[in-house]
């Protein structure tokens, strides 16, 4: 018998695509955001409000998981950006693959900020790296503000944690304190924005975000070429 | 949930690397799974069992080993294991620690054996 060291990633071969979008979006200067969350916490509103704040020159696309419907690229073709869905036909989230055979037609050139809103689920998106300079998660006030303690992952893979739908504060029992707390114990000086895609509350901040992440990005590509 | 997928890299994984071994078959494999890896060791093996059934890697015995989340401390530079989340130094009590693993997803270790000389692998593959 004679164990051989492997020492390499279960998914090595996703991280190699990965490697190949991130080099891609960087050498064309491309800012990737993946957005994570449950179904229902609000990722397509949060890019809908996004969509409709931006002006419509900038150079902005789209790409929407789910596992059936083009429903969410319906909604957010209306701004005018380029969007596609990906239907994943069953699979749980979104692979490197997926996000390169979708791009295919699409000329990374011609693109400064790319938004991939991945499957509805907190678990497995977390193992899956797309290329994205940064992952964000979503967590809606409607859910547990345990919610961090018990999805570590991905609480403590995102850059950002946007806390939505703050408009119904009032009517449910959420204590917005302790979801921070529980997303600091798992990700410490992780940034946190409250939103309401409803009435519009905190989005400056969440567009403040952006545009911070777009400028530092910017930067990045030029100091690199 | 995607457990079956990551199964299924484990074994593309053992694929790859027995190309190198003609003449030899695999009996082990060794999979390093964090804490953190939002990946339930259950799952995986329930998958990968079901995956390897009646296949060339029927015989093949996945171990996995759950690694915890570790700090270390730039006060002091020990490493240590993180419970409860609780990220203080237990040496310096120094709230000044960066994570340092607990999210492994690694194929850590193939065993492999040579046809004839081992009758349970043997009989795997006729």
């Amino acid at each position: 018998m004679e164990r051989v060291p492997l020492e390499r990633k279960v998914l090595s071969e996703n991280d190699r695509v990965a490697a190949d979008l991130r080099a891609r979006f960087q050498e064309h200067g491309v800012l990737c955001l993946n957005i994570i969350s449950s179904p229902g916490s609000g990722k397509t509103s949060l890019l809908e409000r996004t969509l409709e704040a931006l002006p419509k020159h900038e150079r902005v696309a789209v790409l929407t998981g789910d596992i059936q419907t083009e429903n969410d690229a319906d909604r957010l073709k209306r701004f005018q950006f380029p969007v596609k869905q990906i239907t994943t036909g069953g699979t749980c989230h979104l692979d490197a693959r997926m996000i390169e055979r979708h791009l295919e037609d699409w000329k990374l050139e011609e693109l400064d900020l790319l938004f991939i809103e991945n499957v509805g689920n907190l678990v497995c998106p977390s193992s899956y790296d797309l290329g994205e300079s940064a992952k964000i998660v979503v967590l809606s006030v409607t859910e547990g503000e345990d919610k961090p303690l018990k999805y570590p992952s991905i609480f403590f893979k995102s850059d950002l944690m946007v806390l939505s739908k703050v408009d119904l504060l009032p009517y449910v029992p959420f204590d917005i304190a302790a979801a921070a707390e529980n997303a600091r114990k798992v990700h410490p000086g992780m940034e946190i924005v409250k939103v309401s895609c409803l009435t519009g509350k905190g989005l400056h901040e969440w567009m403040m975000w952006l545009q911070e992440r777009r400028r530092a990005h910017k930067w990045l590509v030029k100091t690199a070429g | 949930m995607h457990e079956m997928g990551i199964a299924n890299s484990v074994l593309d994984g053992v694929r790859i690397e027995m190309s190198r071994y003609p003449g030899s078959y695999p009996c082990k494999v060794g999979v390093r799974v964090g804490q953190m890896a939002a990946l339930d060791p259950d799952a995986l093996r329930f998958c990968f069992e079901a995956m390897i059934q009646e296949t060339d890697l029927a015989s093949l015995e996945l171990a996995i080993e759950v690694c915890p989340r570790r700090h270390h401390c730039s006060g002091c530079g020990h490493d240590f294991i993180v419970e409860d989340y609780d990220f203080s130094c237990p040496q310096c009590s120094s709230l000044v620690t960066t994570c340092i693993s607990g999210d492994e997803l690694e194929l850590a270790y193939l065993e492999v054996e040579e046809y004839g000389t081992s009758t349970a692998g043997a009989k795997s593959t006729e």
